[in-house]
C-alpha cells in the first residue's frame, strides 16, 4: 500500500519539474560560458504523462505491469526516468551500434510530440537505418555463432566473410528468426563468398564438426534452446537431471554431416570448405544405415547406443540414408518447433537491451537456473512466436518498456536491486555496461564525422577486424573458446588513452573533424566545448566541467585546436562515455 | 606512488594484523635512512611471489607425470628416471627429469569438472561456476594477498597473465583483474607523445568528469572504471616496465628457456618476479588432444620441458626459487582409455598437477592412481586443496576470510585443506 502511495507522489512530483526543466541546445549559440545544465528529469512530454506509457502496445503493458510487480513483491523502487538525451544515446547504441551524432540528438531533445519515443524507435528500426541496423546485427550475430576469433585463423574451415555475408543479406530483409535459425542448423553449400554453391549459413556448423560433432551439437543446443549440454557429453549434468544420453541423442542428428576440404595443391592450406549430409551407416560393424546408431561411453567405461531424440523426447526416423530422412532438416524443423527457442531468443534480446537477461547466461535456461521473471519471459517468447518471430517487434517491445526508460542513476530506495551482489535483477534502473568493442569503434566514427568517409562496408569491414585482433586472446583448446582484453581492464584503458583509433580522433589537421569545430567561426569558445560534449556524452558540460575546460584554454595559450584536443581526448576517456548508461 | 595497497576485500582483523606486521619489518629501516633503500631491496627479495603454468585444454598427465608402462591404457611413451631415485617421468621431459628435486608431483588430482570452461574456472578459482556470483582467481587472490604483505613500490599491475589463459578478479573488484600481455613482451599504445605537463592537465579534467558521473551514483562500473584509469597513468611512466621487455636478456639466457613463446613467458615471468610482481600466469595452450594425442605431445612436451626447467634452474641459481612458489596445471587430465583417433578425452577424476619453490619442499611424488590410471589409490585432492598448499607455500594464512559483495564471508581457497606431503 505504502508503495502505491509513493508511487503516485513520486509520478505527481515529475509532471511538476517537468513543467519547468526545459532542455534545449543550440549549435549557434554564441554565449562564451553556459550555465550549469538542469538535472532535473527529461523533459518530455512523455514523462508528463507518467512513466507507465506503453504507446498503445499490449506487450509493453504487459511488460511494465509485470515489471512493477516484481518491484512491489522485492520492495525496491525504480530510479526516474532517464533524461531524453540519455535516453537517445541509448537507444541509438543499443539499436544500431553506435551512439547519435548532434543533429540526431539535436532533433529528438527539440521534438515536442508525445510519441517521440515511438516515432524515433521506428526511425531506427526503418529503412533510413538499415545499413547500420545490419551492420550491427550482423556483429552481434557473428559474435554468438562463431565467436570473436571464428574464421580468424589460417585455416579455418570457418569462413567469417562468408557468415557475414550470410548474416547481413538476412538481417537486412528482416527474415524472421525461424526462419534464419532453420537455414543455419539445416545448411548445406559451400562456405566461401563466390564460391558455386555458396552458402553463408553453412559457417554456423562448417566449424564445428570435429570430434563427432561435439561444437555442433552443444552449441546448437546453448545458442537456439538455452540448454547447456555440454558437460553431459562424458556425463549426467551436476545441477539437474540430464543424463548423457540427452546429449549423444541431439549429437545423433549431425551424423550425417561432412565438411569437405579442398586444398591448394601441393599444400595443407584450405582452400574451400563444402558443407554436405551424406548417407550414415551408424558405428556398428558391419555398419546398418538402416538403423544408424551412434556408440557413447558411460564414466564406469560401459557403452550405450544413441539415435535421434529431439530434447522433449520426440523421436525421428533412426534410418541414416538421406532418401529417408535429412536428420539436420529434422532437427531444424524440431528446433524452430520448440518452445525454447523464442523463449531463449526473448531472453538474449531482453539482456541486450536491459544488460541482463532474466537468467545469467542468457543462454541457459536450464531448470537449475531460474529466471527472475518467469511469467514475463514465459508471455515474451509466445508473443516473439504469435508475431512470425519478427525481431523488430520484439525489439520495439522492450526498448518502449518502462524499465529500459529508466536512469541509470541508483537510489536508496532500490539499492538491494543489484546483480552484481549476485541477486537477480529487478531492472529498478538501467544496469551500466560497457559498450562493445565493435560499438566504440561505430560510436567513435560518428562521433568524430568520418563514418560518411570510410569506404565499402567490406573496407570498413576489414579495418575494424584488424583493429579488433588486439583484443581477442584464444583459451587455446579445441573449443575454440576466447577471451577479449576489451574488458575494461588496462590496455583497454591504454588503447583508449593512446591508440591509434584516438589519435585518429583527437587530430587536428585540415578536414579533421576537431579542425572544423575549432575553425567554426560561428561557435564561441564555450559552444564549442558544449558541442563536444553533446558529440560524446549527449550532454551540455556542467559548471565544473567547463571552467576546467576554460582553463585547458588558458594553458594552450588559446590554441584553440590544441585545447579542443585536450578537452576531447577527456571526454572520449571518461567512464560516461564507454558506458552505455 | 603506491596503487596496489587497498585490501578492499580482506576482513578488517586481517587487515589490522598485516599492517602490525609491515610496521614492525618497515620501522628498523625507517631508523636508517641511509641503508633504507638496501632494506627495502632485501625486503622485496623477501617477499613471496607465485608463477604459474597454465596448460590450456587439458594435458594428458598420466603421459607426462604419471605413466603406465605395460597397462593397456599406458599409450606410447615410456617413463624416464629422474634425479631423485624412485620418482619417473616421460621420457620426452628430460630437461626437467634434472631438476625433479625442486619439484613436486601430486599424482591424486580428483576432481569433477571436466568442461573447458567449467575447469578453467574451478581449478583457477576452488570454486564451481555460480552464475551469481565470480570468484577471484588465483592470481588475484595472491596478489591481492601478497601485496599486503611487501613493502610496496610496484607501479606496473600485481598480476599478469601472459597468454590470456586466466580468470578474472571476480568480486575483489577490476583492480585485480589480471593485466593480459602477449608472450613478446610488447605492451601496446604506450606513448602518449605529448608532454607530461599537458598529460597530467588532460587527465585533471579527464578525472572531474570521471568524478562527476561517479557521484551521480551509477554503479560500481563507473567507479572501477576511474581505478583502472589510475592504474593505467601510473604504468605509462613507470620504470618498472622494462620487466616486460624480454628481449632484453643475454642470448645465453634466451637459449636456456628454448624458443619459444610460452619460453619467452617463462622468462618473462622470471623478469616480473625480479621486479616485484607478485603473481605471473604464463599460458600454454594446445593440449587438448583428442586426436592423435602422441604425435601432438611429441611435439609439444620439449617446449614445456626446456622452458619449465629452464625457468626452475634460473629462479634457482638467482635466490628466487625460496620465495616463488611454480604451480603446472590445466583445467584437467585426460582419459586413460585411448580413443579411435589414437586421443585421449577430457578426465578428471585422476590426474596430476606439479608444484615446486617457496615452501614447498620438492623432490617428492604426493599420493598414487591405480594400475591403469583410471582411479586414486590414495586421498584424493581437489582444487581447493591445491589452492590451499599454495597460500601455504608462500606465507598466506588459511584464516584469511574475503567478503564477497553481497557481504557474504569467503573463506581463502574455499577453506581446501593443505595437502601436508608437500611440505615434508
Amino acid at each position: 500500500m505504502g508503495m502505491l502511495i509513493e508511487r503516485a507522489f513520486r509520478r505527481a512530483l515529475h509532471s511538476t519539474l517537468a513543467v519547468v526543466a526545459v532542455v534545449s541546445f543550440s549549435l549557434g549559440t554564441t554565449s562564451a560560458i553556459l550555465a550549469a545544465p538542469d538535472d532535473s528529469p527529461a523533459a518530455s512530454p512523455a514523462a508528463a504523462r507518467g512513466s507507465d506509457a506503453d504507446f498503445g502496445i499490449p506487450q509493453v503493458k504487459f511488460i511494465n505491469e509485470q515489471i512493477r510487480a516484481g518491484w512491489a513483491a522485492f520492495n525496491v523502487s525504480p530510479s526516474k526516468e532517464a533524461t531524453d538525451g540519455e535516453w537517445c544515446r541509448r537507444v541509438y547504441l543499443d539499436i544500431l551500434g553506435r551512439i547519435p551524432s548532434v543533429v540526431e540528438l539535436d532533433a529528438f531533445l527539440k521534438d515536442r510530440s508525445a510519441d517521440k519515443k515511438l516515432q524515433l524507435v521506428n526511425r531506427l528500426l526503418s529503412d533510413e537505418h538499415q545499413e547500420e541496423y545490419t551492420r550491427n546485427w550482423t556483429a552481434i550475430w557473428t559474435n554468438i555463432l562463431i565467436g570473436r576469433n571464428g574464421g580468424m585463423e589460417e585455416n579455418s574451415l570457418t569462413n567469417r566473410d562468408g557468415m557475414q555475408k550470410y548474416l547481413r543479406d538476412s538481417i537486412a530483409r528482416n527474415k524472421t528468426y525461424d526462419k534464419m535459425v532453420h537455414e543455419l542448423i539445416g545448411a548445406t553449400g559451400d562456405t566461401a563468398p563466390g564460391a558455386a554453391n555458396f552458402n553463408g549459413a553453412t559457417n554456423f556448423i562448417a566449424g564445428k564438426l570435429e570430434e563427432e560433432g561435439s561444437q555442433a551439437t552443444a552449441k546448437t543446443a546453448q545458442i537456439f534452446l538455452g540448454l547447456q549440454i555440454q558437460c553431459t557429453q562424458c556425463h549426467n549434468h551436476p545441477f539437474n537431471d540430464w543424463k548423457q544420453n540427452r546429449y549423444w541423442e541431439l549429437n545423433a542428428f549431425f551424423r550425417q554431416t561432412r565438411a569437405l576440404r579442398s586444398f591448394v595443391s601441393g599444400t595443407d592450406d584450405v582452400r574451400a570448405v563444402r558443407l554436405i549430409n551424406e548417407d550414415f551407416g551408424g558405428q556398428g560393424n558391419p555398419p546398418n544405415p538402416e538403423e544408424a546408431d551412434i556408440y557413447y561411453e558411460l564414466r564406469n567405461g560401459l557403452l550405450k547406443v544413441a539415435y535421434p531424440v529431439f530434447v522433449d523426447g520426440k523421436e525421428i526416423s533412426k534410418s541414416g540414408y538421406l532418401e529417408d530422412v535429412v536428420r539436420r532438416n529434422e532437427l531444424a524443423d524440431l528446433v524452430i518447433q520448440s518452445e525454447y527457442m523464442p523463449k531463449v531468443m526473448a531472453n538474449r534480446m531482453w539482456g541486450h537491451f536491459l544488460g541482463y537477461g532474466f537468467t545469467k547466461p542468457v543462454d541457459d535456461l536450464g531448470p537449475h537456473n531460474a529466471p527472475s521473471h518467469p511469467e514475463l519471459l514465459d508471455y515474451l517468447g509466445k508473443e516473439f512466436a504469435r508475431n512470425s518471430f519478427d525481431v523488430k517487434t520484439l525489439i520495439r517491445w522492450i526498448v518502449l518498456s518502462e524499465p529500459y526508460g529508466l536512469s541509470s542513476r541508483g537510489t536508496s530506495g532500490n539499492k538491494a536491486d543489484d546483480p552484481l551482489l549476485g541477486e537477480k535483477p529487478q531492472f529498478t534502473h538501467f544496469y551500466l555496461r560497457q559498450m562493445r568493442a565493435e560499438e566504440l569503434y561505430a560510436s567513435l566514427l560518428v562521433a568524430t564525422a568520418a563514418d560518411k568517409a570510410v569506404g565499402s562496408y567490406e573496407e570498413r569491414e576489414k579495418e575494424m577486424r584488424d583493429w579488433m585482433r588486439q583484443f581477442v586472446f584464444a583459451f587455446g583448446n579445441d573449443e575454440g573458446e576466447e577471451t577479449t582484453t576489451f574488458n575494461g581492464t588496462i590496455p583497454q584503458a591504454l588503447m583508449m588513452m593512446n591508440g591509434d583509433l584516438i589519435q585518429k580522433a583527437v587530430n587536428c589537421e585540415k578536414g579533421s573533424f576537431l579542425h572544423s569545430v575549432a575553425m567554426n567561426n560561428n561557435l564561441a569558445a564555450g559552444a564549442k566545448i558544449n558541442y563536444l560534449f553533446m558529440a560524446a556524452l549527449g550532454r551540455k558540460p556542467t559548471g565544473s566541467e567547463l571552467s576546467i575546460a576554460n582553463r585547458l584554454f588558458a594553458a594552450r595559450g588559446n590554441d584553440t585546436a590544441a585545447a579542443l584536443q585536450d578537452i576531447w581526448w577527456a571526454v572520449l576517456n571518461s567512464n560516461e562515455f564507454i558506458l552505455n548508461h | 606512488m603506491s596503487f596496489y595497497r587497498t585490501p578492499s576485500g580482506m576482513s578488517r582483523r586481517h587487515f589490522m594484523r598485516h599492517l602490525a606486521g609491515s610496521a614492525a619489518l618497515v620501522g628498523p629501516a625507517m631508523a636508517l635512512t641511509n641503508s633504507f633503500a638496501q632494506s627495502a631491496a632485501d625486503l622485496k627479495r623477501r617477499g613471496k611471489s607465485a608463477i604459474l603454468l597454465w596448460m590450456g585444454g587439458g594435458p594428458a598427465t598420466i603421459d607426462i607425470w604419471d605413466l603406465k608402462p605395460g597397462a593397456a591404457t599406458g599409450g606410447e611413451f615410456k617413463p624416464i628416471d629422474t634425479d631423485v631415485s624412485g620418482i619417473q617421468i616421460s621420457e620426452h621431459m628430460a630437461e626437467t627429469a634434472k631438476v625433479m628435486k625442486h619439484l613436486s608431483i601430486v599424482r591424486s588430482m580428483s576432481t569433477r569438472e571436466a568442461d573447458h570452461n567449467r575447469g578453467r574456472y574451478y581449478m583457477h578459482t576452488g570454486y564451481v561456476p555460480n552464475p551469481n556470483m565470480e570468484h577471484p582467481s588465483y592470481g588475484s587472490v595472491l596478489a591481492h594477498e601478497l601485496i599486503a604483505q611487501r613493502e610496496n613500490s610496484l607501479e606496473i599491475p600485481p598480476f599478469v597473465s601472459v597468454g590470456g589463459g586466466s580468470v578474472g578478479p571476480g568480486f575483489l573488484g577490476m583492480a585485480w583483474a589480471p593485466f593480459v600481455v602477449g608472450s613478446n613482451g610488447d605492451v601496446r599504445n604506450l606513448q602518449m607523445g605529448i608532454d607530461s605537463k599537458r598529460l597530467e592537465q588532460r587527465m585533471a579534467t579527464l578525472k572531474l568528469i570521471e568524478g562527476n558521473f561517479i557521484r551521480e551514483n551509477r554503479g560500481l562500473a563507473a567507479t572501477e572504471h576511474a581505478k583502472i584509469l589510475g592504474k593505467t597513468e601510473a604504468l605509462m611512466t613507470s620504470k618498472q616496465m622494462e620487466a616486460f621487455k624480454v628481449n632484453k636478456e643475454p642470448p645465453e639466457v634466451l637459449e636456456r628457456y628454448g624458443n619459444s613463446g610460452f619460453a619467452r613467458g617463462c622468462l618473462m615471468a622470471r623478469r616480473l618476479v625480479e621486479t616485484g610482481v607478485p603473481f605471473v600466469e604464463v599460458d600454454l595452450g594446445g593440449w587438448d588432444t583428442h586426436n592423435g594425442n602422441f604425435n601432438s605431445l611429441r611435439n609439444k612436451l620439449p617446449e614445456l620441458d626446456k622452458a619449465m626447467s629452464g625457468l626452475v634452474t634460473d629462479l634457482v641459481e638467482r635466490g628466487l626459487y625460496q620465495d616463488t612458489a611454480v604451480i603446472w596445471m590445466g583445467e584437467f587430465g585426460r582419459t586413460p582409455r585411448i580413443n579411435g583417433g589414437a586421443g585421449r578425452d577430457h578426465w578428471a577424476r585422476s590426474w596430476s598437477v606439479v608444484v615446486g619453490g617457496a615452501g614447498f619442499t620438492g623432490g617428492s611424488v604426493v599420493g598414487k592412481t591405480n594400475s591403469d590410471g583410471t582411479d586414486v589409490d590414495s586421498e584424493p585432492y581437489s582444487a581447493e586443496d591445491l589452492m590451499a598448499s599454495v597460500c601455504q607455500s608462500v606465507g598466506i594464512s588459511l584464516e584469511t576470510t574475503f567478503t564477497s559483495r553481497s557481504g557474504r564471508p569467503m573463506k581463502i581457497a574455499n577453506g581446501g585443506k593443505v595437502i601436508k606431503e608437500l611440505f615434508t
